[in-house]
Parts: C-alpha cells; structure tokens; sequence
C-alpha cells in the first residue's frame, strides 16, 4: 500500500515495468509511462473502445482497468500487430478497403478484430458488427471496416489451418 | 476524466481480501473486472480511498454443474458462460441473457459478483438472479451466509451487502428438462443498458398448463422486479394468444417505471408489455398478431 | 489551361497516411509530450446562469504537485472575447464568449478556473477543491424563454434576442395570397453535435527568451486562429507558430477558436513551462460547440397541380449562450438552403437568433442544411399527400432543370452576395437514386404492415454548397532528391488529404504519385492559409495545387535552362523531364541535384461556392409497438462535379450518411428545464455504432463539373448527411401513414415515435 506501485507486465512481448500511482489507467500507463501511443483514448469511461488492446488473449478496455490490475499480464497493443514494417493482412486489409479516414479508432478496431478473427476465423458479417458495436468510429459509417475484416479473414483460416 | 486517488491492495486470500473491507469499511471499494467501477471512479461518482482487487483469489472462478443446480463463481467473466457449451444446455436463460450484456470487449472483463453487487436494475444478470430465485453467497468477518436473490438489491445501485461483505458465488436451481424460456430486451443500441427487459420461463405439466411460471423484468423499477401478476395469469393455463396478451397487460400494469432522459416512463411499461408478449410467444413457439 | 494527363486522379490510390495510423505511429496532440509539461484541468460552471460571488482557490494552490490556478483575475483587466469569423449577422457581435468567465456564467461548462499541475490527475483534484460560489439567476434553457427577456443573460444588451432579419426572393406574400394550395408546419430540430474520436486539446509550449509561442495540436483555420490568439495576447502574429499534426476528426466543431485556445497559451507564457490541456468525454459534450437546434414554422404555397408558388417561413436559432466563431452560419445557412434543388419562384425567411443558456453553437457537417432539408422536405411530402400527387413526381415538377442553370436563387444570406446553383442535373441525380434503390420494386411495400412491421420509403432531393473562398495557397519544392513537398494551406482532419493532394500534383507535374510529401495547416508553412471548412480543402486547395504545379514547371524550366544554356521558353517538359532545344534530358530529381532544390508558390482566389447535389432514398420498417425504426436500405447519390480519390469519396458518403442517421435517431444533448445537460458522457450520448444502421449505400456521381474551378470538383464531405432527417422521417412518415403519424420533431427516438402513435390513436 503505497503512493506509487511499480508494475511489470509484458507488452508486444517485450518486458516492461513502469512506476504508476494505483489510480493510473492502463491506458494512460501504456501511452504516458511506456510511450506506446499507438492506443488512444476516446472516452475514458469504457464506452468507445479506442483503447482496446489484447491482455491476455482478450481484448478489453484498457481504460476500465487500472495498470496496476495488469501485473504480470501479457498484453498486445496497436504498435505490436504489424511485423516490423510489414503491415499484417488485416492492417492491409484496412489500407485496401478504406476502412480508416482519421485513424483515431483504428488502433482499438484493429485489436478488436484481430482477436476476433484469430479466435473465430469464420465470423460473418453479423458477428462481426455485434464484435465491433463496442468501438465507435465516426468516420466511416463502419461499411468498409466490416468490409475490411471480412476480406481480412482468410489470412486467419489460412493461419489456423497451419498451425495444428 | 481521471480517478480519485486511492489505495490498492491485490489479496490471494478471500480471508485477505474481507479483512481490508472490514478494517476499511465504507471507505473501501472491491473490484472485480472493475467494468461498472472504474467508469464511476472515473466521472468521481466513487471515491474509495481503498481498492480492494479481488480478481486473483483463487476458487472464485468456477462454474459447477450439478444435481442441486448450477453455481457461478464471483469472478467468472461473461465470456466464460457465453463460451460454455455445459452453460448452454445446462442454463440456456442465463446463457441467452448474458449475450446482451453489454459489448465484446465488456464482457471479456465483466464478472458475475461485479454486476449482483453494482446493482444496476437495468443489468441482466441482477434479471436472472430474481428471475430464477438465485441465491447468493456472501463472506464477511462473521463468515459465511445466503441471500436469496429477492431480498438482496434493495435499490438502484444498492444492495444487502454489508461493507465487509464480498460475493462468493451465485447459485441457480435446476434447470428441468422440457422447460420453456424466453428472454428480451429493448435497448437503443445493442449492449446497451435495456429501456425494458424480461426474462421468463415455465415448465409444461402432462397436461400441457404451464406450471412454475417465472417472469422476471428489468429496467423498469429501481431493483429487478418479479412479476406476480402475470405469473398468476399463466399459471396451469395453456398459452394462447389471447392468455399471452393477458400476461403483457398484467406485466405492464404490475410496473411504474420512472420517467429519465431515456425514456417517459409509460414507455417503458409499455414495452415492457410488449416484450412479455413477446418473450411468452416465443416460449411457447406461437406466432403473435402484432399491430399497434 | 493546358490538358493534363490524369494517371492518379480518379484512381482509388491507397493512403499514404494509413501506414502510420494502422501501425500506431500516427501523432495525435495527446501523443506529443515536451519536456517540462505542466498539465491543464479546468473547473467548469455547473450552473447555467448565475452571478460569481467567490473563487477561492487558496487551498487548491497549495496541494502538492499543483503550480498554478488562474481565473479572470489573473487574465487582466480585459478579459479577451472570442472573434466571430464565419456569419457575421449584425446583433450576434454583442453577445461574444470572455475567455473565462468574469461576474457572471452562461452555460454549464463555462471555464471558471485553470489548474496547472504536475499531473492531469492532480489537476483534477485540486480543481475540486476550488471553492465557487455562484449565485443562481434564472435560467434561459430554450428560445421561447429566451424571447420573453424576463431573465437577462447579458443585461447590457437588453434582449437575448441577437439578431432578427428578413431574406426574400420575389413577392412570397402576393404568392400566398393567389395560391390553390397552401400548409403550414412546424418543425425542430434537436440539439446534437459532431463528437469526433479525438477530444480536442492544445500544448503549448512558451519560449521566453525569445518570446515566441509554439500551439500545437492546431487545426481547420490555423491562420485565423493564430491572428486572434496574437491579437488577445497582445503579440505579433509571427511570434506565433500554430502546428498541426495528425487530427481525429472535426467535422465542424474541431479547430474553431474556443476559450481554451486562449487559456493555455495563456498559461504556459505566465508558467513558462509548456502546458497541455486534453479535453476529456464529459468536458467535450459541454465545450465543444453544441449545433442544429433550430425550430421552423414553414409555409408552402402550391398550384393545384404541385407546381411550387412560394416558401416562406420563420427560422428559430437556439444560439446558446455565446456568439462564437461560426455561430450565425447555423440560422443563416438553415434559412437559405430552404430553397433547395427546387425551382421556387418566390421565398421569404425571417431568421431569430436567440441567446439561451445553454452551451453556444456552432457548425457541424452540413449546418443548417441537415435542418433545411428535413424541414423543406418534410413539408413537401405533406403537400404532395394533400394534393393527391406521388412525392416523386411532384419533385420532378419542381427540379430545377439542366437547362436553367445557372440558377440564381437570390440573396438569402445578409452578409453573402447572390448565390447561384452553378452546374448540374438534378433530374439525372434523382433518376439515379431512384434507379439504384429500386424504387419501383419496393414501392409496393409503402405503408404496408409485415409481421408487424410498417414499411415506408422516401426519396428526397437536395443542393448543398462548398469550396468557399476567398483563397487558398500553396508552395511546392522539388527538393534536391528530387521529392516534391507541398506546403499548403488547407488543414487535414482525417480525411485523406495528404493522398488527394498528391494524386492532383502528380498528374499536373506528371511525376509518380510516391514523389509527393504533403504538408498542411501549420502557419509555419506558408504566409497565409484558409484552412478546411464548408468542404473547401479539394476545391481550394486542390485548384491552388494545379497553379502551384504550373508555376514549379515554370521554375523548372527557368533552372534548366541555365543548366543547358537557353532560353526558358526552350525547354520542354514531358514526363517529369526537362529536355533542352539540343535534346538534352534531364529528369526532375537530376535537375534539382545539379541546380538545387525549386521552389515555387501557388494560390486560387474564388468566390463563388460549387454547389453538389443530389438525392437520398431510404426503406424503414418501424415498429409501431415500441416505435423502434429500422433502416432497411439507405442510398446517398451525390453529383460532385469530379472525385479524386473515389474510394475516399465513397467513404465520406457513407460516414456521413450514418452519422446523419445517429442524428435522427440517436444523436440528442438533453437539457432540462434549468438548462442542465443532463447526458455528457457516451453512456448516455448515443453515437451509432457498428450494429445501427448496416444498410447504407452512396454512389457517387461526375455528372457536371463546377465551371467555376480548374478541377472542377465541388464539396464532398457533407452531401451524405445534409438530407438524412429529411428523407429518414420521410420515411417513417410514410410508414405510418395508414396513423396519419407526422414526425416533424427530430430525434425520432422510440419513444417519441411511441408517443406519436398513441397520440394518433388517441385523436380518432
């Protein structure tokens, strides 16, 4: 029980710790502390799911929880999607459909739908929708990004496929 | 839009954990998943000065299946039941309600003791609880003890928790085979907090009359609500239209909702007729006449 | 002008600025964090209207981590007010927004205080404990409050009625009198506004020792921004450095000048620290400008066989508190698109301004024009129903024709000249909408009952003006790798300018579209700019690239021409190569290897608007139990003159079509009767989301080009939303006709819907 509580969790597989007081979101620790601000805050109040990253498999908000909460977590962000400067298919995906105009929900979409997709594989549009109903874009009207994601989703079979 | 400050303590011991609540008191706060908390630590509508972080007790993220019925543990997350295939047959309410808890990433946080506790009357697990005739198990310092689910949500956000006090688990009774069962919800956008809901069930005797009727509603009075009323109407009755239509207008006249930003509250007792009409044709595999 | 080859424009080229934004490398303000940074909260009045007895900031001053507290007093003697800079209607100029609340607060929201502190966080705490005294007045939470004057918002001025006046076109009154037909309705609009994803927010950052500011997180108008933030500080306007990076939407609302723009430049020179300020959700539903509330009585007059006489009409403006940066545009611009693609041969408006306190408004995508179309749209489906005439038909009559254009529909803005409709084919528009909805195969479900369900469809059809004036400006450099960088004066906020910019100067310097690095909006650039607003950026700035573009061949021809000896008339240009009278060659990137990077300027001066148009067709089934309406099929079609990047066209249609439809049917700032908001924060403002409204289609059409820019291109960012309320409540109209159901009051939310049916139930 202190002031400040140093926290270590592992993000984009890379070793972390950083110094946070308890009331630090995991959102504003991952940006402000890690420098990793590729995930952006829309809402604070876990409505708009700009903040999305994957903690330990799932996607959830990373401002409804507090960094302290992620001790020990294995956690993916935006920046650890591509592979170095490679998009991956679902961010090529993105680029080809115009699924982004200014890109401030994208990070939280596309972890979204990545975990989405590597769990589910075959997600038809209406999945995909009621996946996506948690994150707010105001650019697109949301046609291209479900586009996106269903043109995206034959990587992740191909994916599954090879791994047994 | 940032949290108050507070304290944080992570016990790995359910006896750890009831110690700093009972040694805190009002001044401490539990969190689970924290998806109804951090957005009122966040808005300053809480202002603990201790968070209690329940979320890695061992034991308290079970689901059992048995004889005697089905226990959830405090800590098991929404998508733990939306994935449990045993869930499924097991429960199929419980399964259908929580697909409307709010979004994906939610209810990957989201735990079965933050919903009972927060109390939301619009929440659907707070619905089935009622509903079903839950019960649920509290630990404090004076150990251990069962609330029935109908006398523990005392009001909207409030419940008979005392402050030393933490959700166990929540135990359902059994779910017969042959039961019928519904659930609706009305809600401005999907995941949503409900403007109305209603979760039902009744079991079909030899003689084809329901028996058993259930009705539970939400969102339409400060604490989920059973419906005696349109139970009543139901109950050794075979469900025709008509009957159907008897319940809704039982359900409907049986509320009074408060007016809020929303919604007027005639709306939603309205609705709420509406989805019991609804949720009873459903059950019974009828078709409904629907016009205004 | 020269023909140019067009190899990139047209093409639907990926962005060169997804790569960034996927990756998450994009900047956005909060992303950008000096050394040193003191971080801003600001206590907001949460009272509406009343009179400060006490700031007390004595115990919030001393918390640990807290720097500063700054409230009027600290500001000086004058506290600055807030330029208008778009609509200045005469009356609004005397009710402008004080950087900070001085004796009285207007609006919930209304900045009272500043606290500097080491730590957002901190800055929060010490804010609460700010002691604020405020000494309630009544409030003026709507227009027909505001009317009465019994409570004063700005006792000086007398009235809260800001400004009234009268536009007219042909004798409206004469036409009335004469007419078979007339009917008259009356309509609101609701209060909502843009949220875009990004919240705003400001660094600033003071160099004291050579008294310079640097303001990033700038966007829209950053050269008008940065005159009236020179001119509040009492700087020269070139000691300040206005920067724009990477921007999460605006829509209208973002890159205005707001009290904020002021307070933490403020700061940061007082702390000489730099000071950030991100505005948070609930902050942003109070500050941000709110817009659309606007009630219309609307008066149409008919011959018996549909031809439209005469519109005339009043406008009821709720303009909020304050007169801010683009307030007017909203009534103003709800008047005059009044008139719409339709041949009226008379019309006459009368606009009221009204001061409530509320927070102020200002422009969102399509202002005033969103409220125009569904009032003017709404009544026409009415007449055509009492005339017996099919809605469709009677918007063939009235069209304005190809042949008439241009069309001059009068003067109906006080501080514009004459506006005229400059190309197009509405018919053709209309046809087309009609044509890819399938009009004619679902006609048969309007007004029927399936399942329960009501169908109804509705085609509407609209004008929507774009590319304002006065000028835009460019420089663009060859640079000595032979990269081309274009400076301009247009601002990005998201919506892929950076590409649209590149495919027009590659195809007018015929050089790879991969050559081009665009900059945009920050004052460092260029001496002057105009921004991105009214969707002038493609037409403005696009159309001062094509002069930009002309005089770097120039250039290049001049710096060849001493490499091969000649005269500049003796160069050639081909393909991104300048060849000299001895056949010589050089490619542009050798050229500016040997003689040195190229520079040159160009600019476009125009001050007559492109006007788009087109048609809107939806397909609703409504639920008349819990008056729940779905979107079954949504098509925009829009003629924009020519579409650079038809991808990037395509999806400002559909966003703007959805976010149209939240505004009809989700979409609502709730105030009470004290002129509380009562739903800031996204729980309870509903946005739509990726589940609401997955049938929507735009198509986008070249019919006609805009005679009045080298491009030819007209606006396109805001046709998909300006006719969404007038062809979706048509539609719910039409659904529930068999009810005689009039939804002439937006949002139509289930339980209004509701209560329109049982009010219909209830009347027979």
């Amino acid at each position: 029980m202190s002031e400040r509580a140093t926290v270590q969790f592992k993000v984009n597989g890379k070793s972390c710790a950083a110094e946070v007081e308890p009331r630090t979101t995991l959102a504003d620790c991952l940006r402000h502390d890690l420098g990793l601000t590729g995930t952006h805050v829309g809402c604070e109040h876990g409505i708009c799911g700009a903040c999305t990253v994957i903690l330990d498999g799932a996607a959830v908000r990373a401002c409804l929880m507090f960094a302290v909460q992620a001790e020990g977590a294995q956690i993916v962000t935006v920046e650890g999607l591509a592979n170095g400067d490679s998009l991956s298919p679902l961010q090529a995906s993105f680029r080809k459909h115009h699924a982004l105009q200014c890109g401030f929900c994208t990070p939280g979409i596309l972890t979204t739908a990545h975990i989405l997709l590597s769990e589910e594989p075959d997600a038809d549009e209406n999945r995909i929708r009621e996946v996506l109903s948690g994150n707010i874009c105001r650019c697109t009207g949301y046609v291209q990004i479900v586009e996106a994601v269903l043109d995206a989703r034959a990587a992740y079979k191909q994916k599954t496929a090879a791994s047994p | 839009m940032k949290a108050p400050r507070f304290e944080y303590v992570r016990p790995t011991r359910l006896e750890d954990a009831i110690g700093a609540l009972a040694k805190h008191g009002s001044d401490a706060k539990a969190i689970a998943g924290g998806q109804s908390l951090v957005p009122m630590l966040a808005f300053r509508l809480a202002a603990p000065r201790l968070l209690v972080d329940i979320g890695r007790i061992p034991g308290l993220n079970q689901i059992t299946v048995g004889g005697d019925g089905i226990a959830l543990g405090a800590l098991v997350r929404w998508r733990d039941i939306e994935r449990s295939d045993e869930l499924r047959r097991a429960h199929p309410l419980l399964v259908e309600a929580v697909r409307h808890v709010a979004h994906y990433q939610i209810r990957n946080r989201g735990t079965v003791g933050g919903s009972l506790a927060h109390a939301d009357p619009a929440a659907e697990m707070p619905g089935i609880a009622v509903t079903c005739d839950a019960q649920i198990v509290v630990a404090g310092v004076r150990g251990r003890r069962t609330i029935p689910a109908a006398e523990f949500f005392v009001a909207a956000l409030s419940t008979a928790l005392e402050p030393d006090e933490l959700i166990v688990e929540v135990r359902l009774p059994p779910w017969p085979q042959g039961r019928r069962w519904a659930f609706e919800e009305f809600a401005r956008r999907r995941g949503d907090f409900a403007l109305a809901g209603v979760a039902l069930f009744y079991d079909v005797g030899a003689d084809g009359r329901a028996a058993n009727a259930h009705v539970g509603a939400i969102g339409v009075g400060d604490v989920p609500l059973r419906l005696a009323a349109a139970e009543a109407v139901l109950e050794r009755k075979l469900l025709t239209e008509p009957l159907i239509r008897e319940a809704g207008a039982a359900a409907a006249a049986s509320v009074n909702p408060a007016d809020d930003i929303h919604a007027p509250g005639e709306y939603r007792r309205a609705l709420l007729g509406v989805l019991t009409e609804r949720a009873l044709a459903r059950a019974a595999g009828l078709p409904l006449r629907e016009s205004a | 002008m020269t023909a140019v080859r067009t190899a990139y424009i047209g093409q639907e080229i990926e962005r060169t600025e997804d790569f960034r934004f996927l990756t998450g490398r994009g900047t956005f303000v909060d992303d950008y964090e000096p050394a040193g940074l003191l971080h801003a909260a600001i206590l907001r009045s949460s009272v509406a209207h009343g009179r400060i007895r006490k700031i007390d900031a004595s115990a919030a001053v001393k918390m640990a981590g807290v720097h500063a507290v700054i409230t009027a007093a600290d500001i000086g003697q004058v506290i600055p007010t807030i330029p208008i800079r778009l609509a200045p209607i005469k009356g609004l100029e005397l009710y402008l927004q004080p950087v900070i609340a001085t004796e009285k607060v207007r609006y919930v929201g209304e900045p009272v205080a500043l606290v500097l502190a080491d730590t957002r966080a901190i800055a929060e705490d010490a804010a609460a404990e700010i002691e604020l005294e405020i000494e309630m007045l009544a409030p003026v939470p709507d227009w027909r409050a505001a009317e009465t004057d019994r409570a004063l918002l700005f006792e000086q001025n007398g009235t809260n009625v800001a400004a009234r006046y009268t536009v007219n076109s042909g004798d409206a009154d004469a036409a009335f009198a004469d007419a078979d037909y007339t009917r008259r309705e009356f309509f609101r609009a609701h209060r909502h506004t843009a949220v875009p994803m990004e919240t705003r927010g400001v660094v600033a950052e003071w160099d004291a020792a050579s008294e310079r500011l640097i303001v990033t997180g700038a966007t829209k108008v950053t050269f008008f921004n940065r005159r009236a933030l020179a001119a509040m500080m009492q700087m020269p306007e070139n000691a300040i450095d206005f920067i724009e990076i990477d921007v999460g939407g605006g829509f209208g609302v973002r890159g205005e000048f707001y009290p904020e723009d002021f307070l933490i430049p403020f700061a940061a020179r007082m702390a000489k620290r730099p000071v950030k300020w991100i505005e948070d959700r609930a902050e942003h539903l109070q500050a941000v400008n709110h817009s659309r509330e606007i009630d219309c009585e609307l008066e149409i007059a008919c011959r018996r066989d549909g031809a439209i006489l005469a519109l005339r009409g009043r406008i009821h403006g709720d303009m909020g508190a304050y007169t801010r940066t683009n307030s007017g545009v909203v009534p103003a611009k709800a008047a005059q698109f009044l008139h719409g693609p339709y041949r009226i041969p008379a019309v006459k408006f009368d606009v009221m301004a009204y001061m409530t306190s509320k927070t102020p408004i200002g422009t969102y995508r399509a202002p005033g024009r969103f409220e125009a179309n569904f009032f003017r749209e709404r009544l026409i489906d009415i007449a055509a129903r009492d005339l017996n005439i099919d809605p469709v038909e009677f918007r063939r009559k009235n069209l304005i024709a190809a042949a008439e254009m241009p069309y001059s529909i009068g003067k109906l803005v006080p501080y514009e000249n004459e506006s005229a409709y400059d190309s197009g084919d509405y018919h053709a528009a209309l046809e087309k909408c009609l044509d890819t909805f399938g009009w004619n195969e679902k006609k048969k479900l309007q007004g029927r009952n399936v399942d329960g369900r009501y169908h109804g469809l509705a085609v509407t059809c609209f004008v929507e003006s774009g590319g304002a004036g006065p000028r835009e400006n460019v420089r663009m450099i060859l640079e000595r790798d032979g990269r081309v960088t274009i400076a301009i004066g247009s601002s990005v906020l998201g919506q892929g300018l950076e590409t649209v910019f590149a495919q027009i100067a590659a195809d007018a310097l015929e050089l790879p579209f991969e050559t081009f690095q665009v900059l945009h909006g920050s004052t460092t650039l260029l001496k002057e700019g105009f921004g991105t607003y009214h969707s002038r950026a493609v037409v403005m700035g696009g159309s001062a690239i094509l002069d930009g573009a002309k005089n770097l061949l120039s250039a290049i021809q001049s710096a060849a021409s001493l490499q091969f000896n000649c005269r500049p008339d003796e160069v050639t240009i081909d393909g991104g190569k300048a060849k000299g009278p001895d056949g010589r060659m050089l490619t542009f990137a050798a050229l500016a290897a040997a003689a040195g990077a190229v520079s040159a300027e160009g600019t476009f001066a125009n001050n007559k608007r492109t006007f788009s148009y087109g048609a809107h067709a939806a397909h609703v089934a409504v639920d008349a139990r819990t008056g729940n309406v779905a979107v079954l099929d949504y098509v925009a079609v829009e003629d924009i003159g020519r579409a650079i990047n038809p991808a990037l066209v395509h999806g400002q249609s559909l966003g703007a079509v959805v976010q149209g439809l939240g505004g009809v049917f989700l979409d609502h700032l709730i105030y009470d009767a004290n002129a509380q908001l009562l739903n800031a924060s996204l729980a309870d403002y509903l946005l739509p989301t990726a589940t609401d409204f997955p049938h929507v289609r735009g198509v986008t059409l070249e019919l006609h080009r805009s005679p009045s820019n080298p491009l030819g291109a007209k606006g396109a960012g805001e046709g998909g939303m300006v006719a969404v309320a007038a062809t979706a409540a048509n539609a719910v109209a039409a659904a529930l006709s068999s009810f005689g159901v009039q939804p002439n009051e937006l949002p139509l939310s289930p339980p209004r819907i509701w209560q329109l049916l049982r009010g219909a139930a209830a009347a027979r």
